[in-house]
């Protein structure tokens, strides 16, 4: 090889390596820009609910292919791909629960639609679909708070008496009325939304939230007392003893309602039934 | 520049007339908006022949048809998708392996439609030079798209994808998409000439390779009668395909154009006032006999 060609040589590795180098730190860029900015953007605003049967958002992410057809099956226009430009991952279906709540079709057209796995047809009761969850989250606002009568929610609930029962208790305001609480059960609740349609107040005090915002969750080294000695059939530390009031003679209490007691088969009272003869009593209780 | 380069295939116009020396461009411009159309049939007119978009799409509630690129990137991201999408994608990878890759890119993608444009008028208006970059940058393209899905676990190309972006768009909704269409109209127009389809697009580097072995292709069978007018090298998206089998004669190189990255638009058919090009399989490739050889010294 003469000393021309070996310039020549050296000229075109020298190219080809800079050609590599400019290309791959160009498209490397730009790969980094859209790891990172797809990282960013994956949080989903509260208000998206995605479709019954969606995998983990994590997963739903790497799954969903968005073609849509999940949307086009949607009986009732609920669902919707998000267009660029919205705060939802471009192209993926979700739906908003104030506008139009999943209905529920017992054959979820839209996870068969689903060609991804991204909605997963594990799910064949609409009733375990986990959608998110309802939460009763303005107390200050909800006017079955205020001891008014409304149970909308409680009303339109698909899967009533179990996803949303009503709790009466004593109205403390006005003294001699009831409040009627509605209350969700996660154990039920599929997080359709239509709770949150329907609420009559100009911004709903119930609303569907994704599940990993509703529920707390119970450090796992936690014990319940109480579920144990149920699961055991008897106490675990020490055997169980009824506790002992310092009371007087043949009286008991029981702390769960029923108060003060006499024990059964006494006939003696260490009381008069007359309340003044206790009140002269010399020597107090 | 030359007012040929301005407006090539005038000649051919000239010889086989307008219809003729538009022939492909006609029947390729019907094909996108015939496909886009047929989708659209739903959304607008409740006519249910076509679902989805193409990601994935179901015709007729029977045939199924998949991204294969997408469904590549889901199976790196660690997931499954269920069977109708392995069924659609392998309909989908059968077609394009059979009729040629690109062919996704020419007679059906609708950035086409915005990067055709785009150099219609970078030819019209006279612009040349702009940003130089290899046209290799796809398979780097490619493979970054890959990676990403391997890395993120998502399908982190979808979030700026133009090509899905467009498509699903027009049916679904386009939203601030039009700015994405815009944007690649300008980088086609002022930026780099044929820029994004031809150096940048990750989907046209997958199809490219995959119709590598396409046996639909395009042939300069009657090459010995081109006239050097470089009408169809101005008009080809993918100019590095032509010369190969146009002037590969003395070479012993055949008349077919077997590079995957040709996307078999026909439009050089359109635009040769010769009649040089001619769609044909890729086993019509005969390379000339070249030096010598035993069997043209036998010939009489």
């Amino acid at each position: 090889m003469n000393e021309a060609s070996k310039k020549s040589a050296d000229a075109a590795r020298r190219k080809f390596l800079t050609d590599i180098v400019r290309t791959a730190g160009g498209v490397g860029l730009m790969a980094l820009d859209v790891g990172l900015f797809a990282r960013q953007s994956a949080a989903l605003p509260a208000t998206a609910i995605r479709p019954p049967g969606a995998l983990p958002e994590d997963d739903f992410l790497g799954a969903c292919i968005r073609c849509g057809l999940c949307v086009r099956d949607c009986p009732y226009d609920t669902l919707r791909l998000s267009k660029p430009g919205e705060p939802v991952p471009t192209g993926t279906p979700y739906f908003v629960a104030r506008e139009v709540p999943c209905e529920m079709c017992e054959d979820i057209p839209c996870v068969a639609a689903c060609p991804s796995g991204a909605l997963d047809r594990k799910l064949e009761k609409i009733d375990d679909a986990r959608m998110g969850l309802a939460v009763l989250i303005d107390q200050e606002n909800c006017i079955a708070f205020q001891g008014l009568r409304c149970e909308v929610c409680f009303n339109v609930c698909p899967i009533r008496g179990k996803a949303i029962t009503l709790e009466y208790e004593h109205n403390r305001r006005s003294g001699k009325h009831a409040r009627f609480l509605p209350e969700v059960h996660s154990n039920a609740c599929t997080g359709c939304g239509k709770c949150e349609e329907a609420c009559i107040l100009e911004e709903a005090a119930i609303k569907v939230l994704p599940v990993h915002l509703a529920k707390g969750e119970l450090g796992h080294h936690y014990r319940l007392g109480w579920k144990e000695k149920q699961r055991a059939g008897g106490a675990l530390v020490s055997p169980d003893q009824p506790h002992h009031y310092n009371l007087p003679k043949n009286l008991d209490c029981d702390l769960q309602g029923q108060g003060l007691l006499k024990k059964e088969g006494d006939k003696e009272v260490p009381y008069s039934s007359n309340p003044l003869d206790t009140l002269n009593r010399k020597g107090g209780l | 520049m030359d007012p040929r380069e301005r407006n090539p295939g005038q000649e051919a116009v000239e010889a086989k007339g307008w219809l003729a020396a538009n022939r492909w461009l006609i029947l390729r411009r019907t094909s996108q908006l015939g496909l886009l159309l047929l989708f659209l049939l739903g959304p607008w007119f409740d006519i249910w022949i076509v679902k989805g978009n193409l990601a994935s799409s179901l015709t007729l509630n029977t045939l199924p048809l998949t991204d294969p690129l997408l469904l590549l990137q889901e199976l790196l991201a660690g997931q499954w998708p269920v069977s109708t999408a392995f069924i659609g994608a392998a309909i989908v990878l059968t077609f394009y392996f059979l009729v040629g890759g690109r062919v996704y890119c020419s007679w059906v993608c609708p950035v086409n439609l915005v990067t055709d444009s785009a150099d219609w008028l970078r030819r019209r208006l006279g612009l040349r030079g702009g940003a130089r970059f290899e046209r290799a940058t796809r398979y780097w393209m490619l493979g970054a798209v890959l990676m990403l899905a391997l890395v993120t676990g998502t399908l982190a190309w979808e979030w700026i994808n133009p090509v899905s972006m467009v498509f699903r768009g027009l049916i679904f909704g386009m939203g601030l998409a039009w700015f994405m269409v815009a944007a690649i109209f300008v980088f086609d127009l002022a930026v780099s000439r044929r820029g994004w389809c031809s150096h940048l697009c990750p989907a046209g580097a997958f199809y490219g390779l995959l119709g590598r072995g396409a046996l639909l292709r395009v042939t300069a069978d009657r090459r010995e009668a081109c006239d050097d007018c470089l009408d169809c090298f101005v008009v080809c998206p993918e100019q590095q395909v032509i010369r190969p089998a146009l002037k590969g004669t003395g070479k012993g190189i055949g008349p077919v154009i077997l590079s995957g990255e040709c996307t078999n638009c026909g439009r050089c058919i359109d635009v040769c006032a010769q009649d040089v090009f001619h769609f044909t399989t890729r086993f019509n490739n005969h390379p000339p006999l070249v030096g010598h050889d035993e069997k043209s010294e036998v010939l009489p």
